[in-house]
């Protein structure tokens, strides 16, 4: 792993789509955050891993599938995204294909990623 | 120091609120400013007007209430989060045709934006969350 970017804000992002509201609205803040004009970048962590799995849409007690909002992260300029390897290993995950480009971070690389940011919000 | 807090836990489902509550006591007890609270997520309901715990138990919306009186601690809610929890002031309940209010000052809605505004304006932001 290299290039560790630094940024304004770090939103880690550790829990899967649907089962509750925490990855929804963690994105929104960091897109919110990113429309407010700060460097963005997001750390997807744990069962937030399953985040990154391709087709994510709406769930079928009718929540909003969270891929839209992935692929909106583009426009808002957020290009820093880290994802644990660690996790994919553990979730038999890491040879899949995932739905936007994030880098792989090995477990000892996250704390100077947290160091690197001035503010980290976990969701 | 100034500091302000993030809280996403539901109160008395999780210690997450009462944490911070004491914590923002702590804070301005030692000489700090807590300049604001920002209820986000689950950490909605803290502003629910209507929280009428037994006697015996903290009552957590008359100590935030109380910080706001004593310290002009701003009392921020997440206007989205607390929509689609059924929290709404006068203004949003007329607008929405509903026949009662859930959240009134010192309580107000407000957007995501101000959480943002909070971690860069002040030296200090402080999550409590379940």
């Amino acid at each position: 792993m290299t290039g560790l970017s630094g940024g304004d804000l770090l939103v880690i992002l550790r829990h899967a789509p649907h089962g509750s509201s925490w990855l929804k609205e963690g994105l929104d803040t960091a897109l919110v955050a990113a429309a407010f004009g700060q460097r963005v970048s997001l750390l997807f962590m744990g069962d937030g891993v399953m985040a990154l799995l391709p087709g994510q849409g709406s769930g079928p007690l009718g929540q909003k599938g969270t891929q839209p909002t992935l692929q909106m992260l583009e426009m808002y300029d957020i290009d820093s995204l880290w994802v644990e390897h660690q996790a994919l290993l553990e979730r038999g995950l890491n040879d899949m294909s995932l739905s936007v480009d994030a880098t792989r971070i090995e477990k000892d690389a996250i704390s100077r990623l947290l160091a690197e940011h001035t503010q980290i919000l976990n969701f | 120091m100034q500091y302000a807090l993030l809280v996403q836990g539901s109160p008395y489902s999780y210690q997450a609120s009462h944490s911070a509550l004491r914590f923002a006591q702590a804070v301005v007890r030692r000489g700090h400013s807590l300049t604001a609270v920002f209820f986000y997520h689950d950490g909605v309901y803290n502003a629910a007007r209507l929280a009428a715990p037994p006697q015996d138990e903290p009552h957590l919306y008359d100590a935030w209430a109380q910080l706001h009186r004593e310290h002009d601690t701003e009392l921020l809610v997440c206007i989205a989060a607390a929509l689609r929890r059924g929290l709404m002031d006068e203004r949003e309940s007329s607008r929405h045709g509903k026949a009662g209010h859930s959240l009134e000052p010192p309580f107000i809605l407000t957007g995501l934006g101000q959480l943002i505004e909070a971690s860069t304006a002040y030296d200090r932001l402080i999550s409590f969350s379940p």
